[in-house]
């Protein structure tokens, strides 16, 4: 079949010296220079927006452009409650975004409906979208949030970021239960510091 | 009984409005016939803009104290009034029965009451009559029920150490 | 009517004329006020602000609809353009539905729901010792105005007096807390008409603000500090000179944000002669707050029904003249210098004592009695588990918050949680301005005008 066909990422290559060194590469720079895109929604925006001030810079991690557009955004970082009239368009702007992509539920509200267990609010957003690092807090400070912008990039670097392309190859639109043989991955912890 | 004298005191007596003070505000319970020809006098008498209107449903407190020759309804359409000249604020609470939950729009009095009364329609199902666009404001737009009713449950999801164990 | 001059300004702003034929076409089109229209100067603001029928009227889903464009208009066809709900300078999940004929607005919609919370469900839920948890995640960036609210609220229906010390405590944590939402407010407004410096400014000047309510109360947002009875704590050793130094640093910085902006060309064209609706039709329109007092309307709460100690301490109204954004910019900014001028004199009045009533029924006894006294414990649980239970009663108290009069309506039915609580979100009426301001000016006024309002959506939608 054309090669294109069978190309799934960096899990095509045949992993030797040099390919590893390429992988690494590709993480690296993953990891480096990855835009938020603007999905603030409630009070946690506005400590999301103190990470990128002065204080807390979030532009020493190549991340102060936050990207409109989800096209040209890697990292959707949901911050506030979401309500059930904006969950069709989270998924919406979810789906927008190219992969590689990357979700931060920050704040309680986003995690699991936070204080606001009724009607109104989506009950943890993992409801809708593929959660990879989840920040407790109600706002959660700056100093928490960039704990975990930093978590996700160490599960970039060590390449436990859970594949969300299982074994069908396609997009952010696979219910991953529903894939024959996919089991969840085991939910081992991600230490910052972790020797290299 | 309101100050006698205040301007809003003047107004009411000439339309024989029912009215009681609660801790030191002035509350007037016109029928809903009434309501809307009592907020044009007020706004004639220069209580130029209406800062609130909100609906409330008494469905668990229907034996709360009113005076006498208000009739007794489930729920009130409560508006207040401010005067910038005076410096003084006024209410109105508008009995609306459960069988006919209809009010008559005060949009044409105060514009400003448009917002407020697609939120009251939204979450407590109160229609105004005449109101420019009855649609849901706050929920989404094929939303059934009114959720701020009392018989509404609050909706929430069992939860661990509170209503139910084990996972959602 | 001062809307009528907006299209005469130059020749550059919109092409929409203002005389009866666009006006009738426009009139046709919304179904309400009478088709008999009167000369504009014997139409009182009220049915101006109907006729003239700048909302849109449309179902939600109108924009996806090619035949909701109207070709009526004669020159050129309109389109419907949708902004939002996830949009970069929408001030949060606003979605606007404008009428575009070419790049001049006719009509538009505020659609908001997006961060619908239930709140005041919600507030139904819990006790009053915890309602302040709920209200102040309405308006987050001025809590403790929410806080502080629903505690005069609760106090007003209970009848009880609070001790001198906690009512100046109250009046400096929340003249601090409008410094830093003005000041947030200034970055978000000068980042939206593409000054990422004054983003920058603002946010640290906030976070200056922010750092000390966290010595105070113990978070940086969303405090639970202004409770019935009073203030969770007394302020911490040595909070005069954090309070001086706050003042300093920030009122010495505003020069920065006089050079950066004040002067600007650019800021100056984008936002003078940009969103002008006359007074009037802003009190038709109920209106409140720095947009009021832009138009002209020497009106805040805190000089004309003070509530606090606000008639103990020395600070003027600020007006503008025209009620442009720029002037709604002026008012801000001048306010925060009236604000450092009322926490100077608070640093100098605060009286000593009890910073929460000792009324045992409403406020919980200090942490070390309830070791030594079986009341004193019996006190806390109870308070804790069951809470205050105010008499029956209904009470409508209003205060000053930084974008306008935000108020509280509660309904106490004699048990410990309110029965109805309903807040007066002052974002949320002055967003019905929007249309009018935005009529007959194009899509980057749009912009201009939204951010000038200054919605937070959180108490829009609560």
């Amino acid at each position: 079949m054309p090669v294109w066909e069978s190309w799934n990422g960096l899990e095509s290559l045949s992993h030797n010296f040099l390919t590893g060194k390429l992988e690494d590469f590709v993480k690296w720079s993953r990891r480096s220079s990855m835009w938020p895109a603007t999905f603030g929604l409630a009070c946690c925006a506005i400590e999301m927006m103190a990470a990128g001030g002065a204080e807390y810079d979030i532009s020493r991690f190549g991340m102060e452009v936050f990207r409109s557009s989800p096209r040209q955004a890697d990292l959707m970082i949901v911050a506030g409650r979401v309500s059930q009239k904006m969950a069709p368009v989270l998924r919406q702007v979810y789906d927008q975004m190219v992969e590689p992509k990357w979700v931060i539920s920050m704040g309680v509200c986003a995690s699991s409906g936070g204080m606001f267990n009724n009607y109104a609010i989506v009950q943890g957003v993992d409801e809708i979208v593929p959660v990879d690092v989840y920040v407790p807090g109600c706002p959660p400070g700056p100093n928490t949030l960039l704990h975990a912008i930093l978590t996700l990039h160490e599960k970039i670097r060590t390449g436990e970021i859970l594949r969300r392309r299982a074994a069908s190859g396609a997009g952010a639109g696979v219910d991953l239960a529903e894939v024959p043989g996919w089991t969840p991955p085991l939910a081992t912890p991600v230490h910052l510091g972790t020797p290299r | 009984m309101a100050s006698p004298g205040s301007l809003a005191a003047t107004v009411a007596e000439l339309a024989e409005v029912p009215s009681a003070d609660s801790a030191g505000d002035e509350v007037f319970f016109p029928s809903r016939q009434d309501y809307v020809g009592l907020a044009k006098a007020l706004r004639e008498a220069g209580f130029e803009t209406c800062s609130d209107l909100c609906a409330v449903d008494y469905l668990t407190h229907l034996d709360r104290p009113l005076p006498a020759g208000v009739a007794r309804e489930r729920f009130e359409v409560v508006v207040n009034l401010l005067s910038h000249r005076a410096a003084r604020r006024v209410r109105l609470r508008v009995m609306v029965p459960e069988h006919d939950p209809v009010c008559p729009t005060l949009f044409a009095v105060y514009p400003g009451t448009e917002n407020m009364e697609r939120e009251a329609y939204d979450l407590m199902g109160i229609r105004f009559a005449g109101h420019p666009d009855p649609s849901r404001i706050l929920l989404p737009e094929d939303w059934e029920g009114h959720p701020l009713r009392r018989d509404y449950g609050v909706g929430r999801v069992p939860v661990q150490f509170k209503e139910a164990p084990g996972p959602r | 009517m001062s809307g009528e001059g907006r299209a005469a300004d130059d020749g550059k702003r919109a092409t929409v004329d203002p005389d009866d034929a666009w006006r009738t076409r426009l009139i046709e089109r919304t179904a309400e006020g009478s088709q008999e229209l009167a000369p504009v100067g014997g139409t009182s603001p009220v049915e101006l602000v109907i006729e003239r029928g700048g909302v849109l009227r449309v179902p939600e889903d109108a924009a996806l609809d090619p035949d909701a464009a109207d070709a009526s208009f004669g020159a050129g066809e309109t389109m419907i353009l949708n902004v939002g709900p996830q949009h970069p300078s929408t001030h949060g999940v606003l979605r606007m539905m404008v009428e575009l004929e070419g790049e001049t607005i006719l009509r538009s919609k505020p659609v908001i729901g997006y961060l619908h919370t239930g709140m005041e469900k919600t507030g139904e839920e819990l006790t009053y010792v915890q309602g302040a948890t709920n209200v102040t995640r309405m308006d987050y960036l001025s809590p403790l105005h929410n806080e502080l609210v629903y505690s005069l609220a609760v106090e007003k229906l209970l009848g009880i007096e609070i001790p001198p010390r906690a009512t100046w405590i109250r009046m400096l944590m929340c003249e601090l807390n409008r410094i830093s939402s003005h000041v947030m407010w200034a970055a978000t407004n000068g980042m939206d008409l593409a000054s990422t410096t004054m983003m920058i400014f603002g946010l640290r000047e906030r976070d200056l603000v922010l750092q000390f309510f966290e010595k105070v109360t113990g978070l940086r947002m969303n405090h639970n500090f202004i409770r019935p009875g009073g203030v969770a704590a007394d302020l911490p050793d040595g909070w005069e000179d954090d309070v001086a130094a706050v003042v300093d640093t920030v009122g010495a910085r505003l020069a920065d944000y006089d050079n950066l902006l004040t002067g600007q060309p650019i800021f100056r064209e984008r936002t003078e002669g940009v969103g002008i609706v006359s007074a009037e039709q802003l009190l038709a329109l109920s209106a409140t707050g720095p947009i009021l007092r832009a138009a002209g309307v020497p009106w805040d709460l805190r000089r004309s029904m003070p509530y606090l100690a606000y008639d103990e301490v020395d600070f003027d109204v600020i007006v503008g003249t025209v009620g442009d954004c720029f002037d709604r910019y002026a008012v801000r900014l001048n306010e925060v210098r009236e604000s450092i001028r009322i926490v100077r004199q608070i640093l100098e009045k605060m009286p000593s004592g009890d910073y929460r009533t000792q009324d045992k029924k409403v406020t919980p006894p200090p942490r070390a009695r309830i070791d030594e006294s079986m009341e004193a414990l019996i006190h806390h649980f109870k308070l804790f588990t069951r809470g205050i239970e105010p008499p029956q009663g209904e009470t409508y108290v209003a205060v000053e918050s930084p974008r306008g009069e935000l108020g509280c309506y509660l309904v106490s039915d004699g048990s410990n949680r309110p029965m109805r609580m309903h807040i007066r979100a002052p974002s949320f009426v002055n967003l019905q301005s929007v249309p009018a301001s935005l009529q007959g000016g194009l899509v980057a006024d749009m912009i201009a005008v939204l951010s000038s309002v200054d919605p937070v959506l959180g108490e829009v939608d609560r």
